[in-house]
């Protein structure tokens, strides 16, 4: 039987975040009214001019800088020439030729696996409008809002062999360009989008097999199911002795389906030239090296330090560093709760991820700031309360807000430490359970948690359980 | 008589208050309406006009600062506005009203000028006898059966039959210059970059360059310091300081080196025009010029390099008239592309499509190294040979038209022939540099002849300086056409 290889490069669409579009003024805001933030330039008005926005290069340039990437001091702006409704100027402009960024690398997986994916370039460019078909009857209509959004097109070469390896490659440039606040990586908005080139040959073959373009695949949850389906419709279309066709695919995640897509992208000649409306797009040694200084801690390099300052496993800090927010809310919570790195590292990892996932939010909306997880933390540590109820709390405060010390004392929940009152439960309980207070005495010491757990489940877990496990001890040594 | 009075006499009168500006606007506005046989202007509103003017009247009696307010100009169709069409000489723009003012109107509103109307050109500003005009042919004061020039031909007939004191046009290919000769005007193309283009409907962006249309170089001073300057919406603008052209003026010929290009004085040209530029380069020689030989060797391959380039552009430039968000959208269609089809198909006439094809085909895969790249090699050339001579010389003089003003419908059938006319003001787009054109004498039909002065980059001020020491001893530039006196 034939072992076939995938061979995947991506063409990643990062949105960067500016306040205002790639040549004009009008806002990027995500969600107004149809046509409310495209001004004259956004339209195509005749005689309008295309400025260039400053910080969209800096955010390109800080991309390349943190992929260790060439920036080109001087990279130029070809207009992309093709009709279509929501492209208003009937071009793009695009950097074709010569692009802001050029070589650069991402690091995937680790130790044995750990693998280097090339990225060929990385170009500045503005988005089109969008076509609107519903609720206008037999017309369309067309919303300029987000013509003029400046984009970052990331493309890789086709060093991918799995999709697995395409995912984890775009979760390393999702997180990367979180980490440099330069996109939000809203898929669901459209911040984030990727199309992948897909072919496939004989394992061992050199040679590259013909390529499909698949597009439209912007959630994580599709990538795979995507990928995976075009591999093995390209491998049934080989096998039943077929051949690939070089085309442009999309992705129809209600079906599971990839069908070729039909209109603009039929053999076009997009006539590319330098647009005369914009001189080279100059970047000085002075502004980059700015830059490259201005550069936070990357991923890469804040999971090694986690390992090492908070003494975490290596899972736990990619977990934690995957994504900026999540390691700012880590290292705060820390800071709060006093340097308890593991249990600060549990928390974050477990309850609280598993909170902003189920009410699927992102970290920055999280219900329960670092602040208050850090307290709870410092509670649990100073044996105010058990872990039991710090989870409960927990739950409290993710629902309704509040004070960590506040709920403590208005519910009751404070741990119970003192002897005499605990000694009380403790002989209520083995008076109760005297078959087991003996099994214990003659040393059967398993049956010492089940008698804990009566205790604490008397005391409505309040009760200190070492506190609990001392007096039982004692009181049932032989 | 305002009308024979130059825009700088017309300012000295409103200054002195011997004239005001409703006075002088109404005039022009009169002539305008007696003359619409020339079919100069294409958007005129008197009412909104005289209002201006007596707002500029009444600003003028309570400001201090009240130089040059008041004066009316008369404005090229390609400049966005918002108090009348534009329609860039088109049908496809036939109805469109702009919701915003070009810079160059800002400036010339900032400083006080009016906008007496809108003026008839080539469609889209390609053409060189504004005859491709969706409005119709302008005709050539000085003869009727002549055409007026292109593609500024709208603005060069208005100051030519003083319907005008002054106006503004752009300059692609020649389009303000060759207008300006054929119709004994003064047309000034300054450098590129040096005009903001930000509402200047495009045509070929590395090319189009705004610029005035004067009876002198002295009004040409006046108002390119209005128009001048840097502007934060043009990336291709200058952010230079803007130097007093209006105290230039008086630098005077002593020793000034004038390049004389054999290319330009070449055989096939009209020997009318060859003599009348001998004549006038003698008067400069009298003024103090010393008149050098230069070469510009490659010169010659400026028009093919022009008709690539442009067209090139334009064919990018004029996809937004798709009849989606404005312009003429075709009554009946079936589907998106059948409407792009026959909204463009009636929207543009047919040069304009010619260069649309022109330019599409020279930007193909397959063709585009061996006409885009080539023309852009080309150009660099040119603009080196220009630099070369400079080393010579301080200005180029020659020529601005090979011929003076030929008979309406003479060309319209031999495209090659009409971009021809543009031989000796093309080279100076490609290159960048400021020009000048002004009238130099007549041939013996009566028709103006221009002189081209070529000076090197931001140097406007030596050349209009160098044509207002000619003017200051002559009086070719105060003509008027015997209809219009």
């Amino acid at each position: 039987m034939t072992h076939w290889e995938s061979v995947i490069g991506l063409e990643v669409h990062v949105q960067l975040q500016t306040q205002s579009k790639i040549f004009s003024g009008a806002s990027t805001h995500y969600g107004a009214d149809p046509n409310t933030q495209a001004c004259a330039v956004d339209i195509a008005l005749p005689g309008i001019l295309p400025v260039m926005n400053r910080t969209a290069v800096q955010m390109a340039a800080t991309f390349g800088l943190a992929t260790g990437a060439t920036i080109n001091h001087r990279s130029v702006f070809a207009r992309k020439n093709y009709f279509y409704p929501d492209l208003p100027k009937g071009y793009q402009i695009s950097q074709y030729e010569i692009p802001i960024v050029s070589g650069g690398k991402i690091n995937i997986g680790e130790g044995d696996t750990l693998k280097q994916i090339r990225i060929t370039r990385a170009h500045l460019e503005e988005d089109a409008g969008k076509s609107l078909h519903d609720g206008l009857g037999e017309m369309s209509g067309i919303d300029l809002n987000r013509a003029g959004t400046p984009l970052l097109e990331v493309v890789s070469e086709p060093d991918m062999r799995s999709p697995a390896e395409a995912i984890a490659y775009l979760r390393k440039i999702h997180s990367l360009v979180r980490y440099l606040k330069i996109c939000d990586g809203n898929m669901q908005e459209g911040s984030f989008r990727c199309d992948a080139n897909i072919s496939i040959r004989v394992e061992g073959d050199s040679e590259l097999g013909i390529r499909t373009e698949l597009k439209n695949i912007n959630s994580f949850r599709f990538i795979e199911r995507a990928l995976n389906h075009e591999i093995q419709r390209q491998i049934d279309l080989i096998e039943d002795g077929g051949q690939v066709v070089q085309e442009t695919r999309l992705y129809d995640p209600d079906t599971d389906q990839t069908r070729p897509m039909r209109g603009k992208e039929e053999a076009h000649d997009y006539r590319y030239f330098p647009d005369p409306d914009l001189p080279p797009l100059v970047i000085e040694d002075a502004e980059v090296e700015y830059l490259r200084s201005s550069l936070p801690e990357l991923p890469d390099a804040r999971c090694d330090r986690f390992i090492d300052a908070y003494q975490l496993r290596r899972s736990d800090a990619q977990q934690l560093t995957a994504d900026r927010g999540i390691a700012d809310y880590f290292e705060e919570t820390v800071r709060e709760a006093g340097g308890n790195s593991k249990i600060a590292a549990n928390w974050v990892t477990g309850d609280l991820m598993a909170a902003l996932n189920r009410d699927s939010l992102p970290i920055e909306q999280s219900r329960v700031s670092p602040i208050s997880l850090g307290r709870l933390i410092c509670r649990i540590n100073d044996q105010s309360i058990s872990g039991t109820i710090a989870k409960d709390i927990f739950s409290d405060l993710w629902d309704n807000g509040g004070d960590v010390d506040q709920i403590i004392e208005a519910r009751g929940l404070k741990q119970i430490s003192d002897s005499a009152e605990l000694e009380q439960v403790v002989e209520k309980i083995l008076s109760k359970f005297s078959e087991q207070a003996d099994q214990v005495r003659q040393g059967q010491g398993k049956v010492l948690g089940f008698l804990v757990g009566q205790v604490m489940k008397e005391t409505g877990g309040k009760a200190n359980p070492k506190a609990v496990n001392e007096i039982l001890s004692r009181k049932l040594s032989p | 008589m305002p009308h024979r009075q130059s825009l700088s006499a017309l300012n000295r009168m409103l200054a002195t208050g011997g004239i005001s500006s409703t006075e002088i606007t109404t005039h022009f506005l009169d002539r305008i309406e007696q003359n619409q046989q020339l079919n100069a202007f294409v958007s005129v509103d008197r009412e909104q006009t005289l209002a201006h003017a007596q707002q500029a009247d009444h600003s003028r009696r309570n400001e201090r600062n009240s130089n040059l307010r008041g004066l009316p100009v008369a404005l090229k169709d390609i400049f966005c506005t918002q108090d009348l069409l534009t329609s860039c000489g088109s049908r496809i723009l036939s109805n469109f009203v702009s919701p915003y003012d070009a810079t160059v109107v800002e400036h010339l509103d900032k400083d006080g000028f009016i906008v007496l109307g809108k003026t008839n050109m080539d469609e889209f500003a390609m053409g060189s006898s504004n005859e491709s005009s969706y409005f119709g042919p302008v005709l050539n004061p000085w003869n009727t059966a002549r055409v007026p020039g292109g593609s500024s031909g709208g603005s060069a007939a208005a100051v030519s039959a003083r319907l005008a004191p002054a106006a503004i046009g752009t300059d692609t290919g020649g389009s303000i210059r060759q207008p300006a000769a054929f119709c004994g005007l003064t047309g000034l193309k300054p450098s590129y970059g040096r005009i903001s283009r930000y509402g200047m409907v495009a045509y070929a962006s590395s090319l189009d360059q705004a610029g005035p249309i004067t009876q002198s170089a002295e009004d040409a001073a006046l108002l390119l310091q209005t128009m001048a300057g840097f502007d934060s919406r043009d990336s291709t603008s200058l952010d230079t300081a803007v130097p007093d052209y209006l105290s230039a003026l008086n630098t005077g010929l002593e020793n000034v080196r004038l390049g004389i290009p054999k290319e330009f004085l070449d055989p096939s040209i009209d020997a009318e025009v060859l003599s009348a530029i001998e004549t006038a380069l003698e008067e400069f020689e009298k003024l103090g010029a010393k008149l050098v030989d230069i070469e510009l060797p490659n010169s010659s391959a400026g028009i093919a390099a022009y008709y690539v380039i442009a067209p090139a552009e334009a064919s990018s430039n004029l996809s937004k008239f798709d009849g989606v968000r404005y312009g003429h959208r075709t009554a009946e269609f079936s589907d998106l592309l059948d409407m792009y089809e026959k909204s463009r198909a009636e929207g543009f006439g047919d040069e304009v499509k010619r260069r649309i094809l022109i330019g599409t085909y020279a930007l193909s895969a397959g063709y585009y190294d061996a006409y885009y790249l080539k023309a852009q090699k080309v150009r660099r050339i040119i603009a080196n040979d220009f630099s070369q001579a400079f080393k010579q010389c301080d200005l180029i003089a020659g020529p601005t038209t090979p011929s003076t003003a030929f008979p309406l419908g003479e060309n319209l059938d031999d495209p090659v022939s009409m971009y021809l006319n543009d031989v000796f003001t093309v080279p100076v787009n490609l290159a960048g540099l400021p020009a000048i054109s002004l009238p130099v004498g007549f041939d013996q039909s009566g028709l103006p002849i221009g002189l081209q002065l070529i000076g090197p980059y931001l140097k406007e001020a030596n050349i209009l300086s160098a044509a207002h020491s000619y003017q200051k001893v002559t009086d070719w530039h105060q003509r008027i056409p015997g209809d219009y006196e």
